[in-house]
């Protein structure tokens, strides 16, 4: 049915990339963050993004046919629709509305006759019965009038569905990580209308993580790998631990030699059932224990809840749970006491948070030590003044040891190269003299050299005066090359700490959500 | 090279210059005497400076221009209001107007405060509708409050004023401290100069101390000055109540240099012009700084000042006088305002 090779210019994100799906069937696309399945996805349904950024090259043969598809609007004439991942839709209106919108069943009247099309009137028992046959095509018994604010998240994405079912030349339809939101009975009820779709004869291709519900339902599972195919395979011929291996697998090159135990050590910093209340990244109850001195890798992919345990513990957001310090408890959602316990953050949104873009690189380094800790500061009876001097010398020597390339500690930081702007975030956090410093995303953004540069930064850190860095990251080959234990994160709790030099295919599992079980299925 | 020191002054300033050049330029053309012009240019320079200065720490604090100024400036004028019916005159009631202004702008100015805190995002609008409500709201203060003193009261009924003079009280002091004669009649405001550029240091002191430094943080990127244990809100509370102080101490010289209490309806429209000034001086509605307020002060007024006889110079006929300042002074707040950056 289509046939696709496509490779993208500039920085090559998918290269020759061959993907095909046959009527009826139901295909899996699979990858990490940034493997290149959204620029598949955009490529296929014409998205301006990829024609404002120089097109593409390679074909796409739909039903047969060579076509050219340059806009959303082209996809959908030739029978192509999506579910998308966030919802499409609008609150107040009907079930009805909402799945015929912009495709009104409309009948003339007085008015439309002499003023246009535009004013005729809806013919809403038409339209009603419609969705109502796109409801129970999918097997939902919910009233096609009822309004959709307030419908439990796995309805609405049934009404996503029905829109696109009610499409009456619907060939081809794409679900974009359905069931990341659902819960497990919602998630299971949407397979099932799933592959009802796929027995009408309408192709499906289904992105997911959750490598179980692929193994449930795919005929064919293509992977995806830093845009390349990895592998397209029928389901009967592979197994899970076979996927997960091709999906996380790549060489890796440890950067420190040994991996270290740092069993023996005390424990310097512990959560106790953490919830951190960060859209997108909830953390909904991690234990964990993490040992002086041990560099602690947090991976998962991307909205699972890695990211919001720096950000909890940082109390940046709303935090519940426990957290010791050295045995001490924390006093939680209090930056300043997060401070004051000896953390220092570098956050994963370098320019919103981590650095003061119209200010220059000297102020970046020294404001957090200036406002939390009273340093850079002469005092005048009581009147107190920021120590010029003494903030230069420090960005100098700063600048100089982390090779922040810049044209002198005035500049703003607004101008810096993303790994620069990187290493001014590290000074600002190593300024603060930390015990503990957790860095976020440290190479999100940033070209190959500088990302060698700043993780050796942390290695070299940690070698020589023994802090305990957590590096949180989507990246797991940088986790696995550089830290001493790693802790993968799924939906908002651990799956499992593991050593970096563990198996391809159990990191896998883990990041697909497969608690320790894992081993057992080797 | 050129390229970028150009973008470093800013295009708005280059243009403001260049207009400001070409008009000076025609007022000699037309004979108006430029000593005259230079004189009213430094009196109203030093009249309305502190007023600007207000701006500085509620844009640092994050809050972006004070349109609320006039809630400051009703403080500023219940002090000297005080100061006459207390029958003081002199430097004594100068400084006594002011001392007194402060407490009550500060309470008001921390209120206010609260309240900007709870409508982030849209402060401006709001801000200047508590500056025009407040306006509104002490017309009948200035009725009903008890003061007696007949300078200041109308001689029937009772209330106060519309506009109170205060010659013989606390009039021109300012203006007349060192002041420096020159060409005709006319003189240099030296007393009030300094006492801008006093006030002027003064905030540059506090903008590098550890409490500057924080507002500075909370100003220009919140999240940054949360995770650095900075407490956004208090910061913009302390801004935006110095901005109230500021703005009740630079009515008070305000007045001094003009001789004339107004009250009423006449501090509602006074936010504006200080806000077009430090705009123009290049400050955006995050950043600003001293050099901003100077700069900014300097070219609007001195727009204002030499606009007016150039333009009754060309159109003569009727009394376009009163027309003529009105359109300037809003054309130039209008440009300020569309000029306004968002940060960078």
């Amino acid at each position: 049915m289509q046939k696709i090779t496509k490779d993208y210019s500039g920085v090559v994100v998918l290269k020759d990339i061959d993907l095909e799906v046959g009527e009826g069937e139901i295909h899996a696309l699979l990858g990490e963050n940034g493997a290149g399945k959204s620029t598949l996805m955009n490529i296929l349904f014409g998205m301006s993004v990829i024609h404002a950024t120089g097109g593409f090259q390679g074909e796409i043969h739909f039903a047969g046919e060579k076509r050219e598809i340059s806009t959303p609007l082209d996809a959908m004439d030739l029978g192509i629709g999506m579910v998308h991942q966030e919802f499409m839709l609008i609150p107040g209106f009907t079930i009805t509305e909402n799945v015929k919108l912009n495709r009104e069943i409309t009948r003339p009247n007085v008015l439309s006759k002499v003023l246009g099309k535009q004013l005729d009137t809806l013919d809403y028992d038409q339209m009603n019965s419609d969705a109502r046959n796109a409801l129970d095509i999918l097997n939902i018994g919910i009233d096609e009038y009822t309004k959709v604010a307030g419908l439990p998240v796995g309805y609405m994405q049934f009404v996503e569905i029905a829109r696109e079912i009610d499409k009456e030349n619907i060939k081809l339809l794409v679900f974009d990580e359905p069931t990341a939101v659902l819960t497990e009975s919602e998630a299971s009820s949407l397979l099932e209308a799933v592959k009802i779709l796929a027995d009408k004869g309408i192709a499906i291709l289904f992105i997911s993580h959750r490598l179980e519900e692929i193994m449930d339902i795919a005929d064919r599972i293509t992977i995806l790998k830093d845009g390349r195919l990895v592998d397209t395979t029928n389901k009967e011929d592979t197994t899970l631990v076979e996927i997960a291996e091709k999906m996380v697998g790549r060489k890796i090159e440890r950067m420190v030699r040994e991996v270290r135990s740092s069993e023996d050590k005390p424990v310097i910093l512990s959560m106790r059932n953490l919830k951190v209340d960060m859209p997108g990244e909830m953390v909904l109850g991690v234990d964990l224990n993490i040992h002086e001195g041990e560099i602690f890798g947090i991976g998962g992919l991307g909205g699972q809840g890695k990211i919001g345990i720096a950000n909890g513990i940082m109390g940046l957001y709303p935090t519940r749970g426990e957290i010791l310090v050295e045995g001490e408890p924390l006093q939680l959602n209090n930056s300043r006491a997060s401070l004051e316990r000896g953390f220092a953050f570098v956050s994963e949104d370098r320019r919103g948070i981590g650095l003061l873009l119209d200010t220059s690189i000297e102020m970046n380094i020294v404001t957090t030590a200036i406002t939390a800790f009273d340093k850079f500061i002469k005092r005048f009876a009581f009147l107190t003044q920021v120590d010029q001097r003494g903030i230069r010398q420090h960005a100098r020597q700063m600048i100089e040891e982390l090779d922040i390339r810049c044209q002198g500690p005035t500049q703003h930081t607004r101008r810096l190269s993303g790994g620069n702007q990187q290493k001014v975030c590290i000074a600002r956090a190593l300024t603060l003299k930390p015990k503990i410093i957790l860095v976020s995303e440290p190479t999100r953004g940033i070209d190959v050299g500088a990302k060698k540069i700043v993780l050796d930064t942390l290695i070299k850190l940690n070698k020589e005066t023994g802090m305990t860095v957590v590096i949180t990251s989507s990246e797991l080959a940088e986790l696995r090359s550089v830290c001493d234990r790693i802790a993968i994160i799924n939906r908002g709790v651990v799956t499992g700490v593991v050593p970096p030099d563990a198996s391809d295919a159990e990191f896998g599992l883990l990041m697909a959500g497969r608690k320790r079980r894992a081993k057992q299925n080797d | 090279m050129i390229k970028s020191r150009i973008q470093s002054i800013g295009w708005p300033r280059i243009i403001i210059f260049g207009f400001l050049l070409t008009l000076s330029i025609t007022a000699i053309g037309l004979g108006i005497p430029m000593d005259q012009l230079l004189s009213s240019t430094l009196v109203r320079v030093g009249m309305n400076g502190i007023l600007v200065l207000a701006m500085v720490p509620a844009i640092v604090s994050g809050i972006g221009p004070n349109f609320g100024l006039p809630l400051g400036i009703i403080c500023g004028l219940l002090g000297v209001l005080v100061t006459i019916d207390l029958d003081m005159s002199g430097y004594s009631a100068l400084f006594t107007a002011m001392i007194i202004s402060i407490p009550p702008a500060a309470i008001i100015g921390a209120g206010y405060g609260w309240l900007l805190n709870r409508i982030k995002g849209s402060e401006m609008m709001i801000a200047t509708y508590i500056g025009f409500s407040s306006v509104a709201l002490m017309n009948i203060g200035w009725i009903l409050l008890p003061f007696s003193s007949p300078e200041t009261t109308w001689p029937i009924g009772r209330g106060l004023r519309l506009t109170i003079s205060l010659e013989g009280r606390i009039a021109s002091l300012l203006n007349d401290f060192w002041k420096i004669p020159f060409g005709k009649n006319q003189y240099i405001p030296t007393g009030m100069l300094l006492f801008f550029l006093l006030a002027c240091f003064l905030m540059w002191l506090f903008l590098r101390s550890k409490a500057g430094v924080n507002m500075y943080t909370a100003g220009v990127n919140p999240k940054f000055a949360t995770s650095s244990g900075i407490n956004v809100d208090r910061q913009r509370l302390i801004g935006t109540m110095m901005s109230t102080v500021l703005g009740a101490i630079g009515i008070v010289v305000y007045s001094q240099s003009y001789t004339f209490l107004q009250l009423y309806l006449a501090p509602m429209y006074m936010a504006f012009p200080s806000v077009a000034a430090i705009l123009i001086g290049g400050a955006s509605t995050r950043k600003a700084s001293i050099s901003h307020v100077i700069i900014g002060v300097f070219l609007f007024q001195a727009l204002l000042v030499v606009a007016l006889p150039v333009a009754n110079e060309i159109m003569q006929e009727g009394n376009l006088a009163e027309i003529t300042r009105i359109i300037v002074s809003n054309g130039i707040i209008l440009y300020a305002l569309t000029q306004a950056r968002k940060g960078d």
